[in-house]
């Protein structure tokens, strides 16, 4: 069980969080102006990167809200955890903000 | 290729059993292959081994990083079943299940399929009436399955813990009696054998690090940890790892790589007579022949690729075991482990060509691969021989995604399957 660092509450045992996936993805701004692959792309393609992947969780028994980690999937320990509009350090490459 | 029979068993016996021959060699890579497979998991050796026996092509590699059949080949709770909701599950489920029934003859090695029966539990009124549904659209599909009521389950499946105190009662189950178990390593090794006995070059540690491709597009070959390989065709079965390795021809896909646990207990004399799943609980359990209770848990909640995951997954599932069969409380555990599965998002396969020219895609197997072993290959196998999909095959595209023609089992089951 991952022990996760709420930036609101500190660190909490995962059974208190859901997973929301992978980070950063921007809805787009104007659907309609979409063509259907962009779409497709928007709603169903993931990086699923072997590395560090950037995700969103939700604290749910606990504050309730969403946050993002930065994870490294060969290893699952976290790197960091930070807020919803801030973007992950600029050191972690492979971030796509 | 070494012939195995009653009588040749019975002779080896006799003479101390010193004549057993290596079943499969371990060949250098050639320069040029007609098509390379990457991925020497069950999927992967099948693919090959019907490209050789079905479909005539001959120059065949398969390019494995690690040792065959050391993935989610064997690391599965080696389920066997296809009673699945939609057409066209039921239809490459289905089309898999008939081959179990003749592949140990196909194969001339005994890959010990057991029709022993997998039984779904149903604990509340939902899974009641989505189960019966099952029963009776997999009866339009000339599939078996029957409605069992509690008492019948019981009967079936003696341990289960019918009409006691249970949380979630059993109300009953959906049965399908050809359903069951085969041996996992006996489905990669028998493939492995048959296959290179038509000339398949099977190529151990050998990690494809990049896929090569002409200026027009086309896939030329592959780089590898053992040099450069050519092949106008490349079949990618690579289950967990099949994002990163189509990443090098720079293709994305709809899939998250997840790790998916399994454990057995210590073994026991026989006990449990066919292979129970329970959803709506999340127990699924069945005996091997070793006598040892085999049991699948969930997925984590997170992507990883380490191949192990967290104790409370399997906890949970071991709650659950613990209800159904009082009578396993006091069994130990041997080991667990976990295997990373790659899941698509209406948790159905892929198996299809790609945007690229040459390049084919066999994927999203999610955490109910192993059953579809041999249909998986054989419809692979045609799909790369022919460049065009068959029928069977032909909804699991790519581009169902974007067109709307989702194959939705993830939401017919309610959970991972």
């Amino acid at each position: 069980m991952l022990l996760i660092n709420c930036p609101y509450c500190g660190p909490r045992p995962e059974a208190e969080f859901v997973n929301g996936g992978q980070a950063h993805i921007a809805r787009p701004a104007d659907p309609m102006s979409l063509t259907d692959d962009e779409w497709a792309a928007y709603l169903y393609m993931r990086d699923n990167t072997k590395g560090l992947h950037h995700e969103r969780w939700r604290h749910a028994n606990g504050c309730g809200r969403f946050f993002n980690a930065s994870r490294d999937t060969t290893t699952d320990i976290i790197k960091r955890t930070y807020r919803m509009g801030e973007r992950p350090e600029a050191e972690h490459q492979g971030a796509k903000p | 290729m070494q012939k195995f029979s009653a009588l040749s068993l019975l002779r080896a016996g006799l003479t101390g059993h010193a004549g057993w021959q290596r079943q499969w060699r371990s060949p250098e890579p050639k320069p040029t292959y007609d098509v390379i497979i990457v991925g020497g998991g069950g999927h992967g050796l099948a693919t090959a081994y019907y490209l050789a026996s079905r479909y005539g092509v001959k120059n065949i590699a398969i390019l494995e990083k690690g040792w065959i059949g050391g993935g989610n080949t064997g690391r599965n709770t080696t389920i066997i079943r296809s009673n699945y909701l939609f057409d066209e599950s039921a239809g490459i489920y289905e089309h898999a299940l008939k081959l179990w029934e003749g592949l140990s003859q196909e194969l001339n090695y005994n890959v010990m399929y057991s029709p022993r029966g997998v039984l779904m539990l149903a604990h509340n009124i939902h899974d009641v009436q989505s189960f019966k549904r099952h029963v009776h659209a997999n009866r339009l599909n000339g599939i078996d399955n029957e409605w069992l009521s509690p008492a019948e389950c019981k009967e079936f499946c003696p341990p289960l813990n019918v009409g006691g105190s249970m949380r979630y009662p059993i109300l009953g189950g959906a049965l399908q009696r050809r359903g069951g178990t085969a041996r996992h390593d006996a489905v990669a090794w028998g493939y492995a054998r048959a296959a290179d006995a038509l000339g398949v070059d099977i190529i151990e540690n050998c990690e494809v690090t990049g896929i090569r491709r002409a200026p027009t597009g086309e896939v030329v070959g592959v780089d590898t940890t053992r040099g450069s390989i050519n092949a106008k065709r490349i079949g990618v079965v690579a289950a967990g790892s099949t994002s990163t390795v189509m990443n090098m021809a720079g293709v994305r896909l709809p899939l998250e790589s997840f790790p998916l646990q399994a454990l057995v207990s210590e073994p026991v004399k026989p006990i449990f007579p066919c292979v129970v799943m329970s959803n709506t609980i999340h127990a699924y359990i069945s005996q091997s022949d070793k006598g040892e209770m085999v049991i699948g848990a969930g997925t984590d909640v997170y992507t990883s690729y380490t191949q192990r995951g967290g104790l409370h997954i399997v906890n949970h599932t071991l709650d659950a075991i613990c209800e159904l069969v009082p009578a396993f409380r006091r069994l130990r555990m041997l080991r667990n482990w976990g295997g990373i599965v790659d899941v698509t998002p209406d948790r159905s396969p892929i198996v299809a060509k790609t945007p690229v020219s040459g390049l084919y895609v066999n994927c999203g197997w999610g955490t109910g691969g192993f059953k579809a072993t041999p249909g998986s290959g054989e419809v692979f196998a045609s799909t790369i021989a022919k460049d065009e999909p068959n029928k069977i095959n032909a909804p699991f595209t790519i581009e169902r995604f974007r067109d709307g023609a989702v194959i939705d089992e993830a939401a017919a089951a309610a959970v991972a399957h």
